[in-house]
């Protein structure tokens, strides 16, 4: 293999680390504050990276079998991508006129960035682990950005904590499945675990691995932290925080759990049986109290987690697809509605409390609508994208007869739909408040888009099914 | 082959010694002295396996590098160990509970150990016997974990950014030497010679 076949497969990765360096160093000499600059860089080589993936060799391993690239790989990072740009451009607008934005936050969203394409890319636990460390330090730092707020270097502190703890369990199921199989490659242990008598040993190995993807995707019970620094972060931060690792978080997940750990299906089904099962309630039921904006949106994430989570519970190709979809509707979801949040601005001042939506029907007719039709599309109600989602999701479940999941499933989202609708309510029916500023162009069509795309989506699912379907594939091709 | 012996059981004796006495320290510093003499242990006992590198890396790394580090940290928090260990015997049973069952746990683990079949062929790396470790090391690092070498220099960049965006202020106003200006400076523009008349003084 000549060097340029080595690298071939990791040029997106490896574009995106030289320009990294190459904004870093321009960031740093240049005299004036650079941050719109940046990001919009930022953005530039981020739809690079996605250009190069995709154009890119379909499938093929590299560097000596720590890294792969097939359509899977390849769909979940254009659609990282796509998140983190979208979320990169709120973070331009709001960085104009913020005294907390430096030229740093770009260049550490597109180091996070980078870490999440190596998890996606890992075939091995140690790139695996490097990967998920580069995305984590990142997170960590971007949470504790705003660092002259109490709120937010109490976010970062504990995110630090909790995380390197994740980490450490992370780090010890590794090792015991190393101890076992005698290999870190994930072709080698599938072979390993196929062939060899398995033990409680392996067993306990593969659930410390799982406990500490759980914690990095905020599933129940390894949630806690979420809540909390998705309120400290600054709040387009938030809405990075709830896409781009998510995406990254769980198609990681699925390709461990679907490569290396595939023998053992019956036994890590049952431990995501149950975290998807309260990750489902505990979501939908702890936001009813909620008051704070960005609070509910981490409760609601872990929600949404809980339901992709029955995708990866079924195991095949279906539940593959089902994910890939509904993981796509999440992040077009969730960038809009974070557009919404981030234009609650009286006088250019940030509102949070859900209570300042009241009456917005009134004051801003559009963005009223953009955010019920969001709501609608996220308590999975048709004629909203939200509910073809889910609709996968719960066919996969049904298909490979696990019934009970799905029933839960439906309640859940019953139980969730109350907190959606009350948004809606507050915005019709309740006596309106100050008026909010108008949002800006990127942010306005950013919300306008992505709630046009919900109800397109509905009409005109086909294209994104059908990729995910290629997708989903070739993850249980090898 | 006794002598070997020997010195394994000084070392790990000395070694739990030494981080029994991290724990049950009053003062923090006299803490991170005992993690410094733990880690000259584990070292010895790295040399003992015959794996001189890791010693050698655990002797400058963790002594030369994280402990003074630590060390730096300590003295100059100040922290107050009585106020850190007011919970202690609120969270002792909730703890003990919890790292009980984790003991039992890894028993349960351990007694049932077995490995997969191929496991003691694939946990070998081939290198030629003549060279060294450290050798040995270079030759597996910088050719088939070259990814990994890379991808770890991005995540150490990573937290040098993170440490300077989370602690450097550029302050107004403050005074910094400038070796040019300082050179440049000639004494024509600063003294002035100024004649004095006795019993006047400068108005």
């Amino acid at each position: 293999m000549s060097g340029l076949d080595t690298l071939a497969p990791a040029y997106p990765e490896i574009f995106m680390s030289i320009s990294a360096l190459v904004l870093l160093m321009l960031g740093v000499f240049r005299s004036k504050d650079s941050t719109v600059l940046l990001t919009w860089l930022t953005v530039a080589v981020m739809a690079g990276a996605a250009f190069l993936a995709v154009t890119g060799i379909d499938e093929a391993r590299t560097f000596h079998n720590l890294f792969v690239t097939n359509a899977f790989t390849i769909f979940a990072k254009v659609m990282m991508l796509v998140g983190a740009g979208l979320t990169l451009l709120l973070i331009s607008d709001w960085a104009v006129g913020e005294k907390v934005a430096r030229f740093e936050l770009p260049i550490i969203v597109l180091f996070a960035v980078i870490g999440m394409m190596l998890m996606i890319s890992a075939n091995d636990l140690i790139s695996l682990y490097v990967g998920l460390e580069l995305q984590s330090l990142s997170l960590y730092v971007l949470a504790a950005f705003h660092r002259d707020n109490i709120r937010a270097t109490e976010a970062g502190v504990k995110y630090f904590v909790l995380g390197a703890l994740a980490s450490g369990l992370l780090l010890y199921g590794s090792s015991l499945v190393y101890g076992y199989a005698g290999t870190t490659t994930f072709e080698s242990i599938a072979t390993a675990i196929e062939n060899g008598p398995n033990t409680t040993g392996i067993i306990v190995g593969i659930v410390f691995v799982i406990s500490g993807l759980a914690f990095k995707v905020s599933a129940v019970p390894f949630h806690m932290w979420t809540p909390d620094v998705y309120e400290g972060a600054p709040t387009p931060i938030t809405a990075f925080f709830s896409i781009a690792p998510k995406i990254a978080g769980l198609c990681l997940f699925m390709r461990v759990l679907a490569g290396p750990f595939e023998p053992l299906i019956e036994q890590w089904q049952q431990v995501i049986i149950l975290i998807s099962i309260l990750s489902m309630i505990w979501g939908s039921v702890a936001a009813i109290a909620q008051k704070n904006v960005k609070r509910l949106m981490a409760y609601s994430s872990i929600g949404h987690v809980g339901y992709a989570l029955i995708g990866l519970v079924v195991g095949n190709e279906e539940g593959a697809r089902g994910l890939l979809f509904y993981l796509l509707i999440y992040l077009v979801m969730n960038v809009g509605t974070f557009a919404v949040i981030l234009s609650m601005r009286v006088k250019g001042k940030y509102l949070e409390d859900i209570s300042d939506l009241s009456g917005l029907a009134k004051t801003r007719p559009g963005m009223a609508m953009a955010l019920a039709i969001l709501m609608f599309s996220m308590a999975g109600i048709p004629p909203m994208a939200g509910f073809l989602g889910k609709f996968y999701i719960f066919v996969a479940a049904v298909n490979a007869g696990f019934y009970s999941l799905a029933i839960v499933g439906l309640l859940a989202s019953v139980i969730g739909a109350y907190y959606y609708l009350r948004l809606i309510k507050i915005m019709y029916f309740d006596a309106p408040g100050a008026a909010f500023d108008a949002p800006s162009l990127t942010t306005g069509i950013i919300m306008a888009g992505s709630s046009v795309l919900m109800i397109v989506l509905f009409v005109v699912p086909a294209p994104l099914v059908n990729g995910a379907q290629a997708a989903a594939r070739a993850l249980f091709l090898g | 082959m006794i002598v070997a012996s020997l010195a394994f059981y000084l070392f790990s004796f000395m070694a739990v010694i030494g981080a029994l006495n991290v724990i049950f320290q009053r003062n923090p510093v006299h803490s991170v002295l005992w993690l410094i003499f733990t880690f000259f242990n584990a070292a010895a006992l790295f040399v003992l396996l015959g794996a001189e590198f890791v010693a050698m890396i655990l002797v400058v790394v963790y002594v030369g590098a994280v402990a003074v580090l630590f060390l730096f940290v300590v003295m100059m928090l100040d922290i107050n160990v009585v106020v850190i260990r007011e919970g202690f015997l609120k969270y002792l049973p909730v703890g003990a509970t919890i790292a009980v069952i984790l003991l039992a746990e890894l028993a349960i683990v351990a007694g049932g150990w077995t490995f997969a079949d191929r496991a003691n062929v694939l946990r070998v790396v081939r290198t030629t016997s003549e060279v060294s470790n450290t050798e040995a090391l270079g030759r597996v690092l910088y050719t088939d974990y070259a990814y990994l070498f890379q991808a770890s220099g991005l995540v150490l960049l990573v937290a040098m950014i993170g440490a300077i965006v989370l602690t450097m202020r550029r302050r107004p106003g403050v005074r910094k030497q400038k070796i040019s200006d300082q050179v440049n400076r000639s004494s024509k523009d600063t003294v002035v010679v100024v004649q004095v008349e006795p019993g006047k003084g400068l108005s």
